[in-house]
């Protein structure tokens, strides 16, 4: 069974968005560079078996982000003073 | 820790409670799965099989067994043990110890590249050495050790290896035994896993034994008796599986913000040293030292950025480091330096904003300096006669 374009697509918007939800800054900002960098880099796979292996392991670790995320939200750590700059400079 | 790893924990603190040595019940069973998977994971990372793998409460006992453990086991055939004077303190403290029971131990030293010279390592070996041990990414500068040479060596002399790869271990490529080890200590925390957790390998083929150092149920084969903290093992194991996933994407992220950072810096300010030979050291752990400012004052100033970025995290203490010292760096040098880690979760935005900041307070502090003015009027500070006398 050959995953869709847009199966796959969804399954990256989905991540990047649960991602965000991190409250700390190093593990929300590393989430969304991991998948950024390894869609982007598995784009050219054609090969459907590869491709449903790859779409398997997305969704364990969407899971993992989903659960996680809840706990880091659970516990949340004070900003940092890196946030609070890069705050002030989307603002102005 | 990694978030992957917390989440692999997760159900032995909630719902796989049981004992991981109690074989009579279904608890049990489920945590010593657990606990022989991570010992899968730990053994995959280093090339070695799981019934090579022990677990401990950290690279710290895992050192104290090794270097204790083979020499006490080993004492009425040998005596000696060689060690190198950058090795970190539990392998230090431990030759010590050793030295008090009655062996003779050589602390070699390191070149000017923070390595040891290999040729002054086998002159030092004799009839009766029955362990070396040297460790294969420093904790302060970075520097790795030629690990396959010295696994070579000891190999050819018959001399249990023993390596401290609390540093190595998921960040650069390990293979037990390609590069000939016969021991090896790991750490939990050091590769984004749980506190409190390490793992020792100890060679079966040809045999390496270690004589216990705690007393008890005879749990981990005799040689580390205590109930297994299996949410721990189970971290320790689910972080090695990652650091395996991750080496080479991770490296690459690091080696980029090491080179940004380092560039930096360096070309921001002028009379900056990096201790260590930086083509044979690992990039996420960058030593410099800012000549004419006070280590101690530069880290005052920074404090907000080692409590902000964490994982950029810079670390010194008012004694002058000895690793600093033993690579040869000038005292004054040596108190002017500072080390900054970068790992997995390091952020560019952090190195810029570390970076820019450390350029600001170096100038400022310098500006302060009277020695540097003297520097600046083209005064050569090593040719001034400090005393009247």
């Amino acid at each position: 069974m050959a995953a869709s374009r847009r199966q796959v697509l969804a399954l990256y918007k989905q991540m990047l968005r649960e991602s965000s939800k991190f409250t700390g800054y190093n593990f929300r900002n590393y989430a969304i560079r991991r998948i950024r960098d390894s869609f982007k880099e598995n784009k050219s796979i054609t090969n459907p078996e590869q491709i449903s292996g790859l779409i398997n392991k997305a969704e364990e670790n969407l899971a993992v982000i989903r659960r996680q995320t809840v706990i880091s939200q659970l516990y949340a750590e004070p900003k940092l003073i890196i946030e609070s700059r890069s705050d002030a400079k989307i603002k102005s | 820790m990694d978030p992957r790893v917390h989440d692999a924990m997760l159900p032995y603190n909630v719902s796989y409670y049981g004992n991981p040595h109690s074989r009579t019940h279904a608890y049990g069973w489920e945590t010593e799965k657990g606990v022989e998977k991570a010992r899968k994971q730990v053994a995959d990372i280093i090339g070695a099989d799981p019934r090579e793998i022990i677990f401990t409460s950290g690279a710290t006992e895992s050192n104290n067994i090794a270097v204790k453990g083979v020499a006490r086991f080993y004492k009425s055939k040998k005596k000696h043990v060689i060690t190198t004077q950058t090795e970190h303190k539990c392998v230090l403290d431990s030759c010590r110890a050793l030295e008090a029971e009655g062996f003779n131990v050589t602390y070699l030293p390191v070149q000017k590249s923070g390595r040891i010279d290999l040729n002054e390592f086998k002159a030092a070996i004799r009839p009766d050495t029955v362990l070396a041990s040297i460790m294969t990414v420093n904790n302060e500068i970075g520097i790795m050790q030629p690990i396959e040479e010295i696994g070579a060596i000891c190999r050819e002399k018959k001399v249990f290896f023993h390596t401290d790869a609390a540093q190595a271990v998921g960040k650069v490529p390990m293979d037990v035994n390609q590069q000939k080890i016969d021991l090896m200590s790991i750490s939990g925390h050091k590769i984004y896993g749980p506190k409190g957790v390490g793992a020792f390998f100890i060679r079966r083929k040809p045999r390496v034994r270690v004589e216990a150092l705690q007393s008890g149920g005879g749990q981990e084969r005799g040689m580390r008796s205590g109930t297994l903290p299996a949410p721990l093992v189970v971290g320790l194991g689910a972080a090695c599986d990652v650091a395996a996933q991750e080496m080479e994407y991770d490296s690459k992220h690091i080696k980029r913000l090491s080179e940004r950072l380092t560039n930096t810096i360096m070309n921001g300010l002028s009379h900056v040293v990096k201790n260590g030979d930086s083509q044979h050291s690992y990039p996420g752990c960058v030593n410099l030292s800012f000549a004419f400012v006070e280590g101690e004052s530069l880290l005052m100033a920074l404090k907000d950025v080692a409590l902000s970025s964490g994982s950029a995290c810079t670390s010194a203490s008012l004694e002058p480091s000895y690793v600093l010292r033993a690579i040869g760096t000038d005292d004054d040098l040596a108190h002017s330096s500072i080390r900054f880690g970068i790992g997995r979760f390091t952020t560019q935005e952090e190195v810029d904003f570390t970076a820019e900041k450390c350029i600001k307070h170096v100038r400022a502090l310098r500006e302060m300096s009277p020695l540097w003015e003297m520097v600046q009027e083209g005064i050569d500070l090593k040719n001034i006669k400090w005393s009247q006398h």
